[in-house]
């Protein structure tokens, strides 16, 4: 895979862009983290997450710029996917789950009472640890299930292409549109639930430990993917593997039992990472 | 990896894999003789209800018994067909008022409802299985029928008047009675059976809808009902199986008149209702051999919407297969 040596190259901070945010909008940057050059897309203050007594997150502050991966990191348990969740509350569909704090897109509350949820998931999609396609459904309805939600007219056939040629599946399936979803390999699911994602146009996707239920060529192709999606999209990604992370992200975040120990540019947190624990858990001496 | 690791650990270990195998032999034979048991006794009953049937048969057409309209013993007049119909119209009645009801209800304990109100309403919905049929009979003679009388059909006949299945005299008595006691006694089984069916919908399924930015009515929908579709008409075919057979009742309700109108409102007979009813007064042999023939028809009945479910089953199964692993 050659791709993987350029990565190293690709990975500088996101363009500036014109329209810098005004400084007094501008939200603190996290312990660790540079200040962002421009409005950050999400901005995390003060998360705490509780499931009933379980304390799962404690004080998390990050900032996640626009057009960038972001990978979160740290042994299992540690309150990745909590956080993952709480980026488009998903965590509010598991009883007994709350989150308290400010979470922030493109500057405006999104824990808020008035904030409807639905609507932000469509603004903030996510991909899951397992392929989860709609079994009933064909490859192309799969892709067209967010239009038929959202009632985007016409028969969707254009999206459908363009958001598969994203996903880099189109060759692979451009003549079996109608065939099952579950006629697709693992790795090719899961490139169509991330397809089935971008359908609606999300600003942000999240995607929990992607390809940790796949092969390694696989799991090649939904790294190339992210390096892609990236121009495009703001990527927040869970991986326990240390590796994908150094290779896909241009930020880490190092959780631990629910602390977000350290967060800064991938390749500090990988060479030389200002916490101990942090230290620890990149060069294997526990998690 | 060691390219022997497989046989090594196959010859390290005989014995037990042999003892293994024989246990399972042991219990693959117990299980294959009670199976054959079962089919034994079926075969059994039967083929005795076909001996006591065979008097009936004497010199009478199969298709004008099953085709004929009269019924009656005193002149040896013998026609299957004011049951069979009585039969399938209220089992039909039953499932199109109980399969909605069940589907909602089973949404409601395991997907939507306000938490704190499911536990009483499973815990109502197990209280409606345990209840005797002749209890449901009880209550349906001294409170179904007569809101049926007075209320229930005089609005069905004001404002759908104008379908056949609602003109007519309004007795109370009759298939919507029968059909509507039935979707009572069925809901529990349907009901229950869906909930378990929806519990076996994977959770990822919903969240993907979810994610996508779907309401919750709209995961439902899109994900967890045509995922569940294949067990949902599993248990309709239970529910349907219950109807079918369900003898007490109905009897008590329908009006026990071996008619055949195009009214829900009029009365009319079910195979099991008539069999019960007459067989303890039926004099000749060939009055039993007439009942013991309607039992056959009713087991015929049984069977062919058995086969006819589970075709529609497996076709509509087709695409969750594999999901499911
Ligand atoms: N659905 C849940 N209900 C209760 N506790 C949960 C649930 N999901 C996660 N937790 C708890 O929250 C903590 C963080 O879990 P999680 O965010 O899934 O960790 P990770 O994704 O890093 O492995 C763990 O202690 C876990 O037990
Ligand atoms: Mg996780």
């Amino acid at each position: 895979m050659n791709v993987h040596q350029e990565i190293a190259a690709v990975k500088s901070p996101p363009p500036l862009s014109p329209e810098v945010a005004s400084e007094s909008r501008r939200p603190r940057p996290a312990p660790g983290q540079e200040a962002p050059a421009i409005q950050p897309k999400l901005t995390v203050e003060h998360l705490n997450a509780w499931y009933g007594q379980n304390h799962a997150l404690h004080d998390v502050n990050l900032v996640v710029p626009p057009r960038s991966v972001t990978a979160a990191i740290g042994p299992s348990g540690c309150g990745k996917s909590t956080f993952l969740r709480c980026l488009n509350r998903m965590h509010e569909l598991i009883p007994g789950a709350r989150a308290e704090g400010t979470l922030r897109i493109d500057g405006k509350d999104l824990l808020g009472r008035d904030v409807d949820p639905v609507t932000l998931r469509r603004r903030v999609g996510m991909v899951f640890q397992r392929p989860n396609p709609f079994p009933t459904m064909s490859i192309r309805d799969n892709v067209a299930a967010g239009l038929k939600l959202n009632r985007v007219p016409g028969d969707h056939a254009e999206i459908v292409e363009r958001t598969l040629r994203q996903a880099a599946l189109w060759d692979e399936v451009k003549d079996r549109l109608g065939a099952s979803a579950l006629s697709l390999s693992g790795g090719q699911q899961q490139r169509l639930c991330i397809a089935r994602a971008l359908a609606v146009q999300p600003e942000v996707l999240l995607m929990d430990e992607p390809a940790s239920a796949l092969d390694p060529i696989a799991t090649a192709k939904i790294e190339d993917l992210i390096h892609e999606l990236k121009e495009r999209y703001t990527i927040v990604i869970v991986t326990h593997n240390m590796q994908q992370a150094g290779r896909v992200s241009d930020q880490t975040a190092f959780f631990y039992m629910g602390d977000l120990v350290e967060v800064g540019p991938t390749e500090k947190i990988f060479t030389n990472p200002s916490e101990k624990r942090t230290e620890d858990y990149v060069t294997g001496k526990f998690g | 990896m060691p390219p022997t690791s497989d046989t090594g650990a196959a010859r390290a270990t005989p014995a037990p894999a042999r003892f293994a195998n024989l246990g399972d032999r042991a219990w693959g034979w117990g299980i294959s003789i009670l199976g054959g048991t079962i089919l034994v006794v079926a075969g059994l009953v039967l083929l005795e209800l076909g001996r006591v049937a065979r008097p009936a048969w004497e010199g009478m057409n199969v298709l004008r018994f099953l085709t004929s309209t009269d019924w009656d013993p005193v002149q040896e007049k013998f026609g299957a067909l004011p049951f069979v119909y009585g039969t399938l119209v209220t089992s039909a009645v039953a499932i199109l008022v109980a399969l909605p009801v069940s589907v909602g209800l089973a949404l409601f304990l395991s997907e939507m409802g306000p938490r704190r109100l499911r536990p009483p309403v499973a815990y109502a919905i197990e209280v409606l299985a345990a209840i005797p049929s002749v209890i449901y009979g009880l209550w349906g003679l001294f409170v179904l029928v007569p809101w049926l009388r007075g209320t229930l059909e005089p609005f069905l006949q004001g404002t759908l008047g104008f379908l056949p299945i609602f003109r007519g005299p309004m007795i109370g008595h009759g298939y919507l009675a029968g059909g509507l006691i039935l979707a009572l006694m069925i809901l529990p089984t349907i009901a229950s059976v869906t909930i378990e069916v929806l519990k076996t919908v994977p959770a990822a399924l919903r969240e993907g809808a979810l994610a996508l930015g779907a309401t919750r009515w709209e995961a439902i929908r899109m994900a967890v009902l045509p995922y569940a579709r294949p067990g949902i008409l599993g248990a309709t075919l239970l529910g349907l199986g219950r109807a079918l057979g369900e003898t007490m009742a109905v009897t008590m309700v329908i009006g026990n008149s071996p008619a055949i109108s195009a009214s829900l409102f009029a009365p009319g007979y079910t195979l099991p209702a008539v069999i019960a009813n007459e067989f303890a007064e039926a004099t000749g042999d060939v009055h039993i051999g007439a009942l013991a023939s309607l039992g056959l028809v009713l087991f015929g009945i049984t069977l062919l919407l058995n086969a006819a479910a589970r075709i529609l089953i497996s076709a509509v199964s087709r695409g969750t297969r594999g999901a499911r692993a």
